[in-house]
């Protein structure tokens, strides 16, 4: 309810079934970088309240809400009867639709339940057969991603005439150990288990897999689908919705920061359409899914090199090492020196200037200002300088560079035709047949 | 001379007038800035620091949790890590470098971090290791205890050399321990590090060495280092000046320092706007002064203070007299009578005194910071030691003098700048002794 006044549509009712049984403590994350729950990993299962107590709340919860879609999530045992009698009490309390929780990779699974089934397509048509036999609202089965080829269950899924789909669920996780104790977290009577890895670390997995999923043309076209896994603002929102998701789910940010986040979500978004000329989110549903291919169709004579901007440089040279140590050894300190393209041998050690001088703390009465080089704010000595005949525009130095724009990568035409690893195949397949 | 060094606590009541200046940073928040650091390869700050301490080595270790490695990784570069990290003029050297200027930001705050690697290794114990290495036979004799001399002689342990430190006064870390401002670096904290450079084992002794201990030195020891600092202050030249009311800026600054002198008068005139003026000007606030006045004979853009300096000496509510002279000293019934006159700059731009300009300051003591003059006396001593304008002449690489038996560093050598650059010679120097010996050991093999 606290979600519904702050602006969202609709709720997933997370998760009702049996049993009821949990410990503590149940929750550890990853942080990065001082920056908290980067990444956040739970072992808890399903719900703390029986079946009837949240069934009665749905009710209670649509009696004053009744614009709200409130989705019903379930997991029972792995039997007809159970889930038909699941489906008829969860319509009956009012819910505007089922989430088949067939990926909660911890505890459940062990049952027989969670990721356990949503890991075996065979089972997962089944369940959500029966449940189709059941039900009068739409059916939504939620995906896990502990799985080799997520597209196999999806697939399962639409045979069973499921209405849509959501992904994706969280990634088995061990957060990390306490190096005093020796103990991973979370910490239960010094033991702990495997759990659910979700939040902001797995947005770039979800969008994988919901791309995968949503490009699938197996078994039918692709289903609606509710993307989940990471999403913490508009910004990700927009991203999951322009890679074909209906809606998007999301959680990890409200248990950090609450449901206030629900405004700059709201807010956010509707600002970036309007700037885009979006009226409706069908306006750009789906705009980036034929935007990923695969890499045997993508243009082998296209070509991109880094430029720096020496007027934004700082002199940081994260450029120059990353490309020296991790990269192709065209960014270079020769801009004094002298500049000497072409192909470095790497055994030496990048020379570091900074300590083979002599410095005294200067006095500004008897010491001559540093000498500065150059015609741009940071001397000339410490701009790196691109060799583009060995560059080759992977882009790695343009990610370090902590500077905004200061690093671009230009294209540099090949002037020849555009041509993908596919048709070079094909063509040599022609030429020898 | 005993070792006071590792059992000198200050007096409470200068603990309790001179807190520290600036906050130390908690653990958390010193990761928070510890991961702002752009890790920048061969990084500015590194090249500004004289010691070229591996600044975002040590920073990362700290984002790591790895504080102990970080202030090994300190030490390794400059074995007065902690005293610099708290009197460093950092807006000048590696902050002033940051990279981060370059962007509108604020400077990683090198110094603050510095301290907190610094002061989480002391609080562990402060143990130093030495490195893997030979025990040599050959012996240096430090003349001096200040940082020149400490910085060489750790560096020596560190090459198997035998060192030995001689200094005049009862405590040895000369002005680290006499005459750094309190609210910066505590006389404890200077002789904390002393007393890790003891662990090394390096020998200090309390003597005062005169012209036949300098020859005896000489015969006793393969390698001299000289690290004498500077002299006496200069003195006022001004009628009356030898007033039991004036004190000079050090010997004022020393006092308090070691607990002899609890309390001023209520009204002080410094003389000069040096940094050590404005560190006596603000002790002399702190010692319970109503009043404390500086005299300067030029105008604020010409001091020499740092402008952090200055800005601190407003806060601390000194009170600044520009382009004004003291001339004559009078007894009165309650104090002195400074009689002062104005100055004004002629075409080339010196100072001349303004005819008829004459006025009065009451005030009960006066503190001359007009610099210190060389050791002229002892170094000529040194025979063969060449000397210029008072300042040893030495070889900048190797700290070696025009006698090769003899190398130099610090302020004797410069003229009088930071603990850093001091530090910065003494390393030099000890490399310089190290591969002078080994040529001659070399020489003498073959």
């Amino acid at each position: 309810m606290r979600a519904f006044d702050a602006g969202w549509g609709g709720a997933v009712w997370k998760t009702i079934g049996e049993p009821i049984t949990n410990v503590s403590s149940r929750y550890s994350s990853v942080d990065w970088n001082t920056q908290r729950m980067m990444g956040l990993n739970n072992i808890e299962l399903i719900s703390d309240r029986p079946i009837e107590v949240n069934l009665r709340e749905i009710t209670e919860v649509k009696r004053l809400y009744p614009k709200h879609a409130v989705i019903a999530s379930l997991m029972v045992e792995s039997k007809r009867e159970a889930w038909h009698e699941m489906v008829k009490r969860a319509e009956g309390a009012g819910a505007d639709g089922l989430e088949l929780n067939f990926g909660c990779p911890h505890g459940m699974s062990e049952r027989g339940m969670g990721s356990a089934v949503g890991q075996v397509p065979e089972y997962a048509q089944l369940i959500t057969e029966w449940v189709k036999e059941a039900s009068r609202t739409p059916v939504l089965v939620k995906l896990t991603p502990n799985i080799t080829d997520i597209r196999l269950v999806a697939r399962a899924a639409k045979r069973a005439k499921a209405d849509g789909l959501s992904a994706i669920n969280t990634i088995n996780s061990i957060t990390g150990i306490d190096l005093d104790t020796f103990e991973p977290r979370p910490n239960v009577d010094g033991k702990s288990s495997h759990g659910g890895y979700c939040g902001p670390a797995v947005k770039p997995i979800a969008l994988n897999m919901i791309q995968q999923v949503n490009s699938d043309t197996v078994d039918g076209p692709p289903i609606p689908m509710s993307g989940i896994g990471g999403v913490s603002n508009w910004r990700d929102a927009a991203e999951f919705i322009l890679m074909g998701c209906a809606t998007v789910q999301v959680c990890t940010a409200a248990m950090h920061y609450g449901y206030r986040i629900v405004e700059d979500m709201i807010d956010g978004l509707s600002n970036w359409m309007d700037q885009k000329g979006f009226v409706t989110i069908d306006d750009f549903r789906g705009k980036s899914l034929n935007k990923v291919t695969e890499w045997k169709h993508l243009n082998l004579n296209y070509r991109i090199v880094a430029q720096i901007d020496e007027k934004l440089c700082i002199g940081c040279q994260l450029c120059h090492i990353a490309c020296w140590d991790g990269a192709h050894q065209c960014i270079h300190l020769d801009r004094v020196s002298g500049p000497v393209d072409g192909h470095v041998e790497v055994h030496a050690k990048p020379r570091e200037i900074g300590r083979e001088r002599i410095v005294v703390t200067p006095i500004p009465k008897l010491d001559p200002p540093r000498i500065h080089v150059g015609q741009y704010a940071t001397s000339l000595e410490r701009i790196p300088r691109v060799d583009e005949t060995e560059c080759v525009g992977c882009n790695l130095c343009s990610l370090v560079c902590p500077v905004d724009r200061c690093i671009t990568m230009v294209e540099r035409p090949t002037g020849l035709a555009a041509e993908t690893w596919a048709e070079r195949t094909s063509a040599v397949v022609e030429r020898a047949g | 001379m005993s070792e006071v060094d590792a059992t000198f606590v200050g007096h409470p009541e200068v603990a309790a007038r001179f807190p520290d200046l600036h906050p130390a940073f908690d653990a958390r928040a010193a990761v928070i800035e510890a991961n702002r650091c752009l890790n920048c390869f061969d990084a500015p700050c590194m090249g500004a620091c004289p010691t070229h301490i591996d600044v975002p080595r040590f920073i990362k270790k700290i984002a790591s949790g790895n504080v102990i490695g970080s202030a090994e990784a300190i030490l390794e570069a400059n074995v007065l890590g902690a005293s610099c990290s708290r009197v460093c003029p950092v807006e000048v050297l590696c902050e002033g470098a940051c990279v981060m200027h370059g962007k509108q930001e604020k400077p990683i705050e090198i110094g603050r971090l510095q301290r907190f690697a610094m002061e989480t290794f002391y609080a562990a114990g402060g143990k130093l290791q030495l490195r893997k290495r030979e025990e040599r036979s050959e012996r240096v004799a430090c003349i001096g205890s200040g940082p020149a001399s400490l910085a060489c002689a750790a560096e020596l342990r560190q090459l198997g050399f035998q060192v030995k430190a001689f200094d005049r006064r009862a405590l040895p870390g000369g002005l680290n321990t006499y005459g750094v401002a309190e609210y910066k670096l505590r006389a404890a904290d200077s002789l904390r590090e002393v007393a890790m450079v003891r662990g090394l084992g390096v020998e200090f002794e309390n003597k005062e060495i005169d012209a036949a201990g300098m020859e005896e030195l000489e015969r006793e020891f393969d390698a001299v280092f000289l690290g004498l600092g500077l002299g006496a202050m200069h003195r006022l030249a001004v009628e009356g000046a030898m007033s039991s009311s004036v004190i000079d800026a050090l010997d004022f600054i020393a006092g308090y320092k070691t607990g002899a002198r609890l309390e001023v008068a209520p009204r002080v005139v410094v003389v000069g706007a040096g940094n050590t003026a404005i560190d006596a000007a603000c002790a002399a606030k702190r010692l319970g002064a109503k009043s404390v006045t500086i005299l300067y004979r030029r105008q604020r853009e010409n001091i020499s203070a740092f402008a952090f300096e200055y800005d601190h000496a407003v806060r601390e509510g000194v009170i600044f007299c520009w382009e004004t002279l003291p001339k004559a000293f009078a007894a009165t019934n309650d104090g002195i009578a400074l009689t002062c006159v104005a100055v004004a700059q002629d075409a080339a731009g010196l100072p001349v005194p303004v005819e008829g300009s004459e006025f009065t300051i009451e005030c009960d003591v006066v503190i001359p910071a007009i610099g210190q003059s060389p050791l002229l006396e002892l170094l000529s001593q040194a025979r063969g030691v060449t000397i210029e304008r008072g300042r040893v002449v030495i070889d900048r690489a190797t700290g070696q003098t025009t006698n090769p038996k003899y190398f130099a560093g610090g302020d004797c050598v410069n003229g009088g700048r930071e603990v850093v650059d001091a530090v910065a010679d003494g390393k030099r120097a000890a490399l310089g002794i190290a591969a002078w010996l080994n040529t001659r050991t070399e020489a003498h093999v073959g």
